[in-house]
């Protein structure tokens, strides 16, 4: 790997970990935030899942943490460079569960306003690439705090 | 030997800066984060702030219930009768069975959900009458049904073909008014003067000299009323209340009340019963107190079922749905009755027969308040228009009540010529596109700050609804604060002095509309002119 492509990288990495772990530290700081609203404007496969939990508190309070924290802590992971495969492998489960909740297929109509144009491709997908990526490419063992973790075994 | 250490500690120190290389980054958002969060308590700071940290939700207050076991009786259970019936803990089988049904269906739905985690009020539902056999069997079944909150039921109903034999019986101690409103004054100021508390259905009369008459025999007599206007018990309303006392929208000039529906239903085009004839309905007895008389036949029928449009029975959507913006206002804003009252209208759309408009508008005039009240309603376009009251410095923007099913929450929009928050405007701090507060049911977010599609979702009262996963029907709320005003000897939200000025500002507004001028209140002699 040469330098341009490591540092391509590494950006991509840290520019994906500041998203995610944005979108985990704002649901964090907003003591209104919850996950019922996305849910229960669910189409396709999910939406059944999706009635499930948003009509059980418990579950919904679940689906709650699991997203706040989850995100932030991925979201600090490949930020930071540590832990990074794993963070990938997180990041993708999260986000691939976002694009099938509400994939952007045609005929599925949405109350929430969209923020683009999306015919099946939407930037859910191409994150979720993009992770893929990150995970067969990684680099947090050269940039980043896995290079101590590396050092110490 | 000093090059290699030199090196050594040279290629240690990159190692080492390699790995914390995107260290910096994570300083560089907290520091990004923190000039948010500082904007953004800024932001709040200058929205309607002493109102932001409000207290939760009302609780529902329990405890009187387990006092005083109360009878009651029902006359007129129709579909708001069964309503109410229903509120106060008593539901058809079929109705349960259909609710229990939907749920298992459809997780959402909670309808079920919502009546068996009524609390219990401790009350017995032991007389009907009801004109309609079929209407009378069903309240009898409602009173057995122990699917209810609270378990078996202590007592079932009785039917009486009149109203008053049931209020001869010594055992009720109230009754539920949910008939025509051409029936509301008569059975009203007979069970006040045998001594039952009443809840009347809205619009509290037909006339103006009804309203008279019963608010001086509730005064006489003392007995509790409530009115049914269930908006008293939606904290949107409470809340609306509490920035306009405070001055936030300024000097407020005018008011727009509206009503949008388009549908038949919306249109009191309501189902003929099947089983509806001469022998399970006594439509002379129905018809005793209008002005006009038919006989009974295809149109005796179509009157019986779609009663509110015609003024022999009702007056149309004065009474039926402006009394409820009108109350919702007059809980906001206590407007009280109005000076004068113009109105005009016609029948446009629904030229089924009716003699009630279709299109029409009052306008109100409050002199004394600086102030005008207009309402507009159409029953052929469901572009909802909302509430707006229409302050100099801001508008607050409501569901409005005959839209939404009275749980609506609102939004508060400063105006851009506004004096009060001329400064905070020039200084971009309060953006004029963007509600400087938002209420929503079950939500207690201040909002300007949040993502738009959070607001989105704010103001569809989507958000937290499910939250505690527990719904309350207004109906149900207001039906217990007036048995717990019985038990209490205290006065109801919508007691009768306020549904005295609801029923005299819709009869203004009737007259109007009837004789095509303008009428005036003289609240010395409590006489129209």
């Amino acid at each position: 790997m040469n330098n341009a492509q490591l540092y391509g990288l590494v950006i991509l990495r840290v520019l994906i970990g500041w998203h995610i772990l944005y979108e985990g530290v704002s649901k964090l700081i907003s003591p209104y935030w919850s996950s019922a609203a996305y849910l229960l404007d669910s189409k396709w496969i999910f939406s059944g899942l999706a009635e499930t939990i948003v009509s059980n508190p418990t579950l919904l309070t679940i689906s709650d943490y699991v997203n706040m924290w989850g995100l932030t802590l991925v979201g600090l992971c490949l930020l930071l460079g540590i832990f990074s495969k794993q963070a990938a492998v997180g990041g993708m489960l999260f986000i691939s569960l976002y694009y099938l909740f509400a994939p952007p297929f045609l005929g599925l109509e949405y109350s929430r306003p969209g923020e683009g144009s999306y015919i099946i491709v939407n930037k859910n997908l191409i994150e979720v690439l993009a992770l893929f990526v990150l995970y067969h490419f990684p680099t947090s063992h050269l940039v980043g705090l896995d290079r101590f973790i590396e050092k110490l075994k | 030997m000093s090059e290699k250490s030199n090196n050594n500690t040279d290629q240690k120190r990159r190692e080492f800066l390699k790995g914390l290389a995107t260290v910096p980054v994570f300083g560089f958002f907290l520091v990004n984060l923190w000039l948010k969060l500082k904007k953004d308590a800024l932001k709040r700071k200058n929205l309607l702030t002493d109102l932001v940290n409000e207290k939760k939700a009302p609780s529902i207050i329990s405890g009187l219930s387990d006092s005083k076991h109360l009878n009651i009786g029902v006359i007129g259970y129709g579909g708001r009768g069964s309503h109410l019936v229903r509120s106060a803990g008593f539901a058809t089988k079929g109705w349960t069975d259909w609710a229990y049904e939907s749920a298992r269906e459809n997780k959402l739905h909670k309808a079920y959900a919502t009546f068996m985690e009524q609390e219990d009020l401790n009350c017995s539902l032991v007389g009907v009458c009801d004109l309609f056999d079929i209407n009378a069997e069903l309240a009898i079944d409602a009173s057995k049904n122990d699917m209810r909150p609270g378990g078996k039921p202590k007592a079932s109903a009785i039917r009486y073909r009149r109203y008053t034999e049931m209020l001869e019986r010594d055992d009720i101690d109230a009754v539920i008014v949910a008939t025509p409103d051409h029936w509301h004054s008569r059975i009203t100021i007979d069970a006040a003067k045998a001594g039952k508390h009443v809840y009347c259905e809205k619009g509290l009369t037909r006339t103006f000299q009804e309203a008279l008459d019963v608010h001086d025999v509730i005064k006489d007599t003392g007995v509790i009323l409530q009115l049914g206007h269930q908006n008293r018990q939606v904290e949107a309303n409470d809340k609306a209340k509490q920035i306009i006392d405070q001055g936030l929208l300024g000097p407020i000039n005018l008011v727009e009340l509206t009503t949008n529906r388009n549908s038949p239903w919306g249109a009191w085009v309501w189902s003929i019963h099947k089983d509806a004839n001469r022998k399970t309905l006594d439509w002379d007895e129905f018809q005793e107190p209008s002005p006009n008389k038919i006989p009974f036949g295809e149109e005796a029928l179509k009157r019986f079922f779609r009663w509110r449009c015609w003024y022999d029975y009702g007056t149309g959507l004065s009474g039926d749905l402006f009394s409820h913006d009108y109350d919702a206002l007059n809980q906001i804003m206590g407007m009280g009755i109005p000076k004068y009252a113009s109105s005009s209208g016609g029948i446009y759309f629904y030229k089924d027969g009716r003699d009630v408009p279709d299109v029409w508008h009052a306008t109100l005039e409050y002199p004394d308040r600086d102030l005008t009240v207009l309402y507009s309603a159409t029953l052929s376009s469901n572009n909802s228009r909302g509430n707006r009251i229409m302050g100099h410095d801001a508008t607050m923007i409501l569901g409005g009540q005959s839209n939404a099913g009275s749980v609506g929450g609102f939004r508060v929009i400063a105006d851009n010529e506004s004096t009060q928050y001329k400064d905070r405007i020039e200084d971009g701090i309060i953006n004029t596109k963007y509600p400087i507060y938002r209420y929503s049911p079950g939500s207690k977010q201040i909002d300007g700050v949040t993502s738009a599609t959070t607001q989105y979702f704010a103001n569809k009262g989507l958000l937290y609804a499910y939250r505690d996963g527990k719904r309350v029907d207004p109906s149900h709320l207001h039906v217990k604060d007036w048995l717990d005003s019985i038990r209490s000897g205290g006065q109801p939200k919508c007691n009768v002095d306020i549904a005295f000025e609801e029923a005299v500002t819709c009869a203004m507004a009737t007259e109007s509309y009837l004789t095509g001028r303008r009428v005036e209140w003289d609240p010395v002699n409590r006489r129209l002119i």
